[in-house]
């Protein structure tokens, strides 16, 4: 992607409600898509892209969801992409929206996610599937009761029987989130949280507590794609797509491995396309639906060897000021929000905010230059589509 | 021991009747590819492996080893899920039943009882040798 495709992300605005009671799903995709033109400093008219996801107008309204958000927005468009990959939808959509506009399809693109599972009272984590049920592998799956905790929750198992991984290192992906929280107003846990706090909260599915889990929360987000020209004519520095990566993992007809990921596919091919290595990286947004997402895609985007990263997470390494690899400084999934069950974008998000040196100053990366965003969309211990982004200041 | 749970009852394809007539029978089939010889899960028509469509029904032993597991605690009725790695090859999705739940272990040897779905239907799972 160096030289060629190259895609610029000028306009992102995260919404700050946490909880939408008073507010529609398409409400909320018209201030998140207003949010990001106006950061971008365009106009509506300016948008001739848009991208969204297969949730887009609710998932009840499946194929019509795109088209009913584009009606309601009033978009006039050339190009319009909603690819499916659950919460990494809209990685992809930012490595799509780059690709379309060099090759000419459109010049200025909008990605939006919105979601309000909070308000509508979903047990996101706890809840058997009730969608998909006409799929291919639903009745060999379903009538064994999985759940998003306890399918994510058997990785974790497997993880700690082959490389003795602990608790207590686990927890530390979430205490060194809930350090990064504590600075964040809108987050919805700002306490500062220790590794016993997490150990002792209740187990959910075996061997994952409470605190190992993801909120569930409203809101949503936005972010204007767009090329290099318009990009540095804008106000904000040019934060550059300069890698991307793409994999879908699944069962392998039952050669089943769950301690890895997709990011052992989707990782590699960012990093060749940006020509550069973990090593570079000076921040991280991982997606991280559970403690243990985020230690199995470390390893699987190299900043660790596998089976090492229970010692690469502990200790603080992951806290910004103190370990080597800042992650998630808005306080991620574990603690700051999970609009529509979708950690992709504000993954997205506080990593253009670094690149930009807007994150809040007692988390910002000094000087970042060169970060990385991952998303696990949809079930790490069945099927999921792994994204890996590359983002440059310029 | 643990408490039975309501199953939810599968919902069988025209091509995987048999497994599920099977089942209701007492027997565990599988899936194996005439032309690569491989076996899979869940079982489909086309081999995901080399793509023949001269996939054949085989009885499996109904023994094999505990891959992973997660016992739900917030849950009405706490439960197991499982990995289990039958003997002929294929891991697959269960639950592992008729023991108690703090007993499980990964690498526990296991074989295969037959537990009713809510409309009757009899579906595989395991429990520890």
């Amino acid at each position: 992607m160096r030289g060629q495709n190259a895609g610029y992300i000028a306009g992102i605005f995260e919404h700050p409600t946490r909880k939408a009671d008073g507010k529609s799903l398409a409400l909320l995709h018209a201030e998140v898509a207003k949010g990001a033109i106006e950061d971008a400093g365009l106009s509506k008219d300016d948008v001739d892209g848009y991208f969204c996801a297969g949730d887009v107008a609710g998932w009840d309204a499946r194929g019509a969801g795109p088209f009913s958000i584009i009606d309601y927005l009033g978009l006039k468009l050339r190009h319009l992409d909603s690819t499916e990959s659950w919460g990494s939808s809209y990685l992809v959509h930012v490595a799509h929206a780059a690709e379309a506009i060099a090759a000419g399809k459109c010049r200025i693109a909008l990605i939006n996610l919105a979601g309000r599972p909070r308000a509508d009272g979903f047990n996101t984590g706890t809840s058997v599937a009730t969608e998909g049920l006409s799929a291919a592998e639903a009745q060999f799956e379903l009538p064994y009761g999985p759940t998003v905790v306890n399918t994510y929750a058997m990785c974790a198992m497997r993880h700690m029987h082959e490389f003795g991984t602990t608790s207590e290192q686990l927890a530390w992906i979430k205490v060194a989130a809930s350090h990064h929280a504590q600075h964040n107003p809108h987050a919805m846990l700002r306490d500062v949280v220790t590794v016993e706090d997490v150990v002792s909260s209740p187990i959910i599915a075996d061997p994952l507590h409470r605190l190992d889990c993801c909120v569930i929360s409203d809101g949503g987000g936005a972010l204007i794609v767009t090329g290099p020209e318009i990009a540095k004519s804008l106000k904000h520095p040019p934060v550059r797509v300069i890698g991307a990566g793409y994999a879908p993992k699944h069962q392998m007809g039952g050669r089943i491995d769950l301690t890895y990921s997709g990011a052992r596919w989707s990782g590699p091919r960012a990093f060749a396309e940006a020509e550069i290595t973990p090593r570079d990286i000076q921040y991280a947004s991982i997606y991280d639906s559970f403690t243990i997402t985020v230690l199995i895609t470390l390893e699987d985007l190299g900043f660790c060897a596998k089976g090492k990263g229970g010692a690469f997470v502990a200790d603080g390494n992951l806290i910004s000021g103190l370990g080597r690899l800042p992650f998630n400084t808005d306080g991620g999934g574990l603690c700051n929000n999970h609009p529509s069950n979708r950690g992709g974008m504000t993954k997205i998000i506080e990593a253009v905010r670094q690149l930009r040196g807007i994150a809040h100053p007692k988390v910002q990366v000094a000087n970042c230059g060169l970060a990385l965003v991952h998303g696990t969309g949809g079930a790490l211990g069945t099927r999921h589509g792994s994204a890996t982004l590359i983002l440059e200041r310029e | 021991m643990a408490k039975d749970r309501a199953i939810i009852p599968p919902l069988p394809f025209p091509e995987t009747t048999p497994y599920w007539e099977a089942a209701a029978n007492g027997k565990l089939l599988i899936k194996q590819c005439s032309a690569c010889g491989a076996s899979h899960f869940y079982p489909r028509v086309h081999c995901p492996f080399c793509f023949s469509d001269k996939t054949q029904w085989c009885e499996a032993a109904g023994r094999g080893t505990i891959y992973a597991f997660s016992v739900t605690r917030r849950a009405e009725t706490p439960y197991a899920i499982a990995y289990v790695t039958l003997r002929e090859g294929p891991t697959m999705l269960t639950n592992i039943v008729d023991c108690g739940l703090d007993s499980i272990r990964i690498g526990q040897e296991v074989r295969v009882v037959f537990k009713p779905a809510e409309n009757g239907q009899l579906v595989p799972m395991f429990t520890p040798v």
